[in-house]
């Protein structure tokens, strides 16, 4: 061939068209203002009923997990997505929808190789990661405060 | 006040995070693993603590709200426990979201079909 | 008689004297829809999971082209089928209850190009007298093997194709009575690797591979475009049409009218949001069957070179960095009679 593979992917680049930024942009900023919005909607409604803040938004987590849940059983979540990317992606919805959307897809593979397993496929690198990050902050906080810079 | 700050804040994280997606073609499993590290060093820093305390459900509903409530659980527990803390606030604050997810997720196994798209 | 380097032209061209395809409802709802032999309205096949109902989806094809040549199983010698799931899942059930002597083909959405180059030649070396080729694919077991589970909330780049859930299979033999049309010849493709890493990207990782079929096919049989009545890949779409154009005009070659692609006509991407277009094995396999081969039947179109392109994407080599080499295998077929 006589084109270089460096020419080729930058005459790719030329050639493919990209997704409109704009009405993107403006989408995922929608339906992720909503997602929030039902959250804090939730969290007041705990907090009116006489709950601590840290235990409302807990419920508040979980109501939004367990809606994304039902909503991706129905394949209504996926639409939202399509419609929304980051938008739904990026809340603690899209999370929810990484877990079960596996788990439901890998049932006929079986309870432990299938559901057990392929639940973690997108939510397992969110969680070690998470927690792999999260224990490295602690250690150097804890190592600051040991030389009592912290 | 509230849902107007949930709302445009909530909207801002996302819109960014679309326009890292759309250019840089990161698939969406590493923009949530991103998203929870981002997320707990701004908490180390001192930075999404108080943001969230201002932004409500904008800043605790994206998953950088994750990422920081594994760092406060980490900075809480250090404080009882010492250096075994360190292992313990992680999975102890991100514990009704995880187990939320997976216990839910696991009997919308069992009540879901897989569907196709459309 | 062997030509060139990658071609061969029989002197007895083997006869296609049966086809079948059966597609899914989108493909049903598409351009090509009333083509079809069949469109199934169940994704699921009446099975009761996505790679079974591909299984069945092969079986109900291949026995569907044995029904309409009015034979029986036993009279085909050999089965030169595939798909594209790991280990050839949907074909190695799908054929079980065929009891046809087979050969699983992997030649990702190139695999009808690779069992029609085989079972052409097998008929034509007078080593079967009556063969079938058959490559089916299955959106959601595609989906499932290759990107995310279904329900999976994620948007596709424009760039991005859709598979196609559909089969197509076809009976090679020498009854030139019986005939729908002719293989005159036949170029197999070799490996092209442009160095695309982008899995959604797949016309751009393919295009250099058909071109390269193509200029190779008019290189080994000292023709040009103007051979041909229609030049049709399988599953490059839009973007790959766009790059195959280019690189033909910059080898002095206009395809701009000639060429059209099986994905790029499965589907309309206006209102079907398929994107770049249809892609897998089926596309271009039911497309062949259901649009290609009856034009070439009743002489609209006297000869066409039929080029199924495949991107061979494996989730291993991606994850640890490779790039997504190419592949596409010419077919000439013509019209009895020319």
């Amino acid at each position: 061939m006589e084109i270089n593979k460096k020419a080729y992917e930058a005459y790719v680049k030329e050639v493919t068209p990209v997704n409109k930024k704009w009405p993107n942009i403006v989408k995922a900023f929608l339906v992720g203002g909503i997602i929030c919005t039902i959250g804090q909607f939730s969290t007041n409604m705990f907090m009116n009923g006489g709950l601590e803040k840290e235990a409302a938004s807990a419920w508040t987590t979980l109501i939004l997990i367990a809606s994304s849940v039902i909503l991706t059983g129905l394949n209504i979540y996926p639409k939202i997505v399509k419609f929304g990317g980051a938008g739904a992606l990026v809340p603690i919805t899209g999370f929810a929808n990484s877990v079960v959307a596996p788990a439901v897809e890998f049932k006929s593979e079986g309870q432990i190789f299938g559901i057990g397993c392929k639940i973690f496929t997108i939510a397992g690198p969110v969680i070690l990661y998470g927690i792999l990050s999260s224990w490295i902050l602690g250690v150097i906080a804890y190592v600051l405060k040991a030389f009592g810079i912290l | 006040m509230d849902y107007v700050k949930a709302f445009v804040v909530g909207g801002l994280i996302c819109a960014l995070i679309q326009i890292l997606m759309d250019n840089t073609k990161l698939m969406p499993g590493r923009i949530m693993v991103l998203l929870v590290v981002t997320g707990s060093i701004l908490g180390a820093i001192g930075i999404y603590q108080p943001f969230s305390d201002w932004a409500g459900a904008g800043a605790t509903v994206p998953l950088l709200g994750f990422g920081n409530s594994l760092w406060k659980g980490v900075w809480k527990s250090m404080g009882e426990d010492g250096f075994l803390g360190i292992f313990k606030g992680g999975f102890t604050a991100s514990a009704v979201g995880i187990s939320g997810a997976l216990i839910f997720g696991y009997l919308g196994s069992v009540i879901f079909k897989p569907k196709m798209k459309s | 008689m062997q030509l060139g380097k990658a071609s061969i032209k029989f002197e007895e061209p083997p006869i296609i004297e049966s086809m079948a395809s059966i597609v899914g409802k989108k493909e049903g709802e598409g351009p090509l829809g009333k083509l079809f032999d069949m469109v199934e309205q169940d994704d699921m096949f009446g099975a009761d999971t996505w790679e079974k109902a591909e299984s069945a989806l092969q079986k109900q094809t291949a026995d569907l082209a044995i029904e309409k040549r009015d034979i029986r199983r036993k009279d085909i010698r050999y089965l030169f089928a595939g798909d594209l799931l790991g280990q050839l899942i949907a074909t190695s059930f799908g054929t079980v209850d065929l009891e046809i002597p087979l050969f699983g083909l992997f030649g990702a959405c190139s695999t009808m190009g690779e069992a029609l180059n085989l079972g052409a030649m097998a008929v034509a070396g007078g080593f079967a007298d009556k063969v079938m080729a058959m490559a089916s694919s299955h959106f959601a077991t595609a989906e499932k093997q290759f990107r995310f589970p279904l329900s999976y909330g994620n948007q596709r780049p424009f760039s991005s194709s859709w598979t196609v859930t559909g089969c197509g299979s076809v009976i090679l033999g020498k009854n030139k009575n019986e005939g729908i049309a002719a293989i005159s010849g036949i170029t197999t493709g070799r490996m092209v690797d442009m160095g695309i890493k982008d899995s959604m990207n797949m016309g751009a990782a393919m295009a250099p591979s058909a071109f390269h079929t193509i200029q190779q096919n008019f290189e080994d049989f000292n023709v040009d475009e103007s051979y041909y009545d229609k030049i049709i890949t399988g599953d490059l779409g839009s973007v790959g049409r766009t790059i195959l154009l280019d690189f033909m005009k910059n080898k002095g070659h206009n395809l701009e009218s000639v060429h059209t692609d099986c994905g790029i006509e499965i589907f309309d991407s206006e209102t079907q949001d398929t994107h770049n277009g249809g892609s897998g094995c089926g596309c271009a396999a039911s497309t062949l069957c259901s649009y290609i081969l009856p034009k070439v039947h009743s002489g609209e179109w006297k000869r066409v070179l039929f080029v199924p392109t495949g991107a061979l994407l494996s989730t291993v080599s991606f994850n640890e960095g490779e790039s997504i080499p190419g592949i596409a295998h010419g077919v000439v077929i013509e019209h009895i009679g020319n």
